[in-house]
């Protein structure tokens, strides 16, 4: 019993990773309809910058905040640079200039930084919380971290008239266009939050698995699984489904199929969804006349 | 080049019905002149284990050392040395590069168990020798089968052999739990930790649990071997995971006696970020020298070696022990060709490095590299050491396997 609360809390601490993960796909989903394949590489990469800046001297939550920008303003240029020139394209194109990126900024990063594993510090303490031995106090933080980065995300779009315009733009851009929204930067504005949000995942992600260049390689794919389970239109839906994901790979790998198969719960979640319920639990299903 | 290797076969043929007054006239295999020796290599200086690039570069130093020294028996070594970005099917272009285009006359230390796996048969049907190959696999040892091919480090299996036999020393009731990577390299120190432990085997080893590299964490695996009442961890993780493991294994209060693999004993790269507090007491086992140990400043040997580093190779880390492992294997090299003399054929190659009896002053003491016709594994002891929070500290003999 004590042992399958120890993984089921495990599980709770590395899907609260996916969940991270997952409210970054969700949000460039909700910019672009696409699913971005550089997101973990372009969290990854803002993670360095984190590092780099925290190397130089600098207190552990400006250098949180700089790289939150920074990544936010590298993002807009992407969308600016490599994506606009692709908006007419077909989605396999799109596609494969994503799967593009992935290799470049994995490459950058192992080229500038190195492929020497790195720790990266926690900004909470390495006692954990009432000396309990189940889950760290920086997974906790992390936990909490996503919990609060997907407070904001529903405030900015339920609330605010730029959240409002974001949200029109990518629904329908030919109508927000005519009442005035400015479609194109509606867009990079989304891809600047999605890298924002992705720096801030990087940042909570890397004290648990290390920072290198491939850090984000493995769980992006759960990120994806997190993201279909929960609706890939649905923020809380996500990160829901991040928290899923994490207990049933744990709690299935321990004590039904074994560790070999437990990536392999995350794909069959994945085709599971798709063919069963592409909408996701929480997802709205589309209708589209044709 | 076709006329030549066919003066070549009619040298050769020469040389096999004349007797003993042929041997002494020189012999020259592909790549090989009055005033040079070409050596083919491939390394991953990009892609995912390119940290181990250094070990290329720690190579090439060394033979530029030998070069201004004069060369072996008066013969300079041109080194040419191919990235193959720790992929296999690169690995192979490059190596057929070397052997077709650059006609070298062997090919020494291509990196990766995956990478010389590709090229092994066709070494062999080639027969150019594959010599002193950079991994740990155990298939490199098998000279009835591939003639052509040495490993050089001692075996996973070997090592997982010698933690075996400290554990039946030591402590033979022992429940033992294993970590292991999910490929050949991770089932190999599983089997050498089995053939090991012998009929006790079933009993001692009381969990398995294996990871895939895209695991984010293995904290799963690290809980569930904790509930088996295990008081022994052994660890056959890469780097990071290996530092997961020691770190999740103290944070959930779990202080079984660790064995770490060889694979994982970098200090900068797995103790630190798994915290160096947490990491007192784990045991490994190693037959080279820790340059990073203080211990070592006096040694002759490594004094000789830290020169070297100052002289040729600079810009690189004087206490990564990978560098002292390109160098000691160079160093290797250089003696089967000193062995070779004039009869510089790729036959002579393998029966020189088939024949060696040396004590390199980088290893541990009581480590040898020895070799015979039917002994293809040139290391084969290894010394057990305990880091003490900062270094760590050899202890015991020598173990062989």
């Amino acid at each position: 019993m004590n042992a399958l609360l120890h993984q089921i809390l495990s599980g709770l601490a590395t899907g609260g990773i996916y969940a991270s993960v997952a409210l970054a796909l969700v949000m460039i989903h909700q910019a672009t309809h696409l699913v971005n394949f550089a997101q973990g590489e372009m969290a990854m990469f803002s993670t360095y910058i984190a590092w780099a800046l925290i190397e130089g001297g600098m207190p552990y939550w400006d250098a949180f905040a700089l790289t939150i920008l920074i990544s936010f303003l590298g993002g807009i240029v992407i969308e600016r640079v490599v994506i606009r020139p692709m908006a007419n394209a077909p989605v396999l194109a799109s596609v494969i200039v994503f799967i593009g990126l992935l290799v470049i900024l994995n490459s950058v990063a192992g080229w500038i930084f190195t492929y020497t594993v790195k720790s990266f510090p926690s900004p909470f303490p390495a006692e954990p919380l009432w000396n309990n031995s189940y889950i760290s106090t920086h997974e906790l933080g992390a936990i909490g971290v996503t919990l609060v980065v997907l407070a904001l995300l529903f405030i900015f779009f339920r609330f605010t008239l730029l959240g409002l315009a974001m949200r029109a733009a990518a629904e329908n851009p030919v109508s927000s266009r005519l009442v005035g929204i400015r479609v194109g930067w509606m867009l990079a504005l989304g891809w600047g939050l999605a890298a924002a949000i992705g720096a801030v995942a990087g940042m909570m992600v890397a004290p648990i698995v290390f920072l290198d260049p491939n850090m984000m390689s493995g769980i992006l794919l759960y990120g994806f699984a997190a993201a279909l389970l929960g609706g890939i239109d649905n923020p809380a839906g996500a990160v829901l489904g991040g928290f899923i994901v994490g207990v049933l790979e744990n709690v299935v790998g321990a004590y039904l199929i074994g560790t070999e198969l437990k990536l392999t719960v995350a794909l069959v979640v994945i085709v599971g969804v798709l063919t069963l319920k592409p909408s996701g639990l929480f997802g709205r299903v589309l209708v589209s006349r044709v | 080049m076709r006329e030549r290797s066919y003066t070549l076969a009619a040298a050769l043929a020469a040389a096999l019905t004349l007797t003993a007054p042929a041997l002494a006239q020189k012999q020259y295999g592909p790549g090989v002149t009055d005033t040079e020796i070409k050596i083919g290599n491939t390394m991953p200086y990009s892609g995912p284990a390119s940290a181990y690039g250094t070990i290329g570069r720690a190579e090439a130093a060394y033979f530029r050392m030998i070069n201004d020294q004069g060369g072996i028996n008066g013969r300079k070594i041109n080194f040419i040395s191919l990235d193959d970005g720790y992929s296999p099917p690169k690995t192979v272009e490059q190596v057929r590069k070397l052997v077709e285009q650059e006609n070298v006359l062997l090919v020494f230390q291509p990196l990766g168990t995956p990478s010389n796996t590709a090229i092994h048969k066709y070494m062999n049907a080639k027969k150019v020798p594959q010599l002193f190959v950079a991994t740990g696999a155990t298939k490199w040892g098998d000279p009835q089968h591939f003639p052509w091919t040495m490993g050089w480090q001692p075996s996973y299996q070997a090592e997982a052999r010698i933690y075996a036999k400290y554990l039946l020393q030591t402590k033979p009731d022992a429940k033992i739990a294993v970590l292991y990577q999910n490929d050949d390299y991770g089932k190999d120190y599983l089997k050498g930790l089995k053939d090991g432990l012998g009929d006790k085997a079933a009993k001692m080893i009381v969990a398995e649990a294996s990871y895939e590299v895209t695991d984010p964490t293995v904290d799963s695996q690290i809980v569930s071997l904790q509930g088996s009442g295990a008081d022994v961890f052994f660890n056959v993780a890469t780097p990071k995971f290996a530092a997961q493991a020691i770190r999740k294994a103290y944070d959930i209060g779990w202080h079984p006696l660790q064995l770490l693999n060889n694979v994982s004993i970098s200090v900068g790269s797995v103790l630190t970020p798994a915290g160096l507090e947490k990491s007192i007491g784990i045991i490994t086992a190693d037959y080279r020298k820790d340059p990073a140990d203080p211990q070592c400043d006096n040694d002759p040997a490594m004094k000789e070696w830290r020169a070297f580093m100052a002289k040729y190779y600079p810009e690189g880390d004087v206490k990564d022990n990978s560098n002292l492992y390109g160098y000691t294997v160079a160093m290797t090299l250089a003696q089967v060709l000193k062995q070779c003399g004039d009869n510089l054929t790729r036959e002579n190659v393998m029966k020189e490095a088939a024949h060696l009896d040396m004590s390199p002053g980088t290893l541990q003491p009581g480590v040898k590299i020895t070799t015979s016709p039917t002994d293809f594994f040139p290391i084969k002891q290894m010394r057990l050491q305990k880091f003490d929070g900062k270094a760590w500290v050899p202890f015991g003999e020598a173990i062989g396997s």
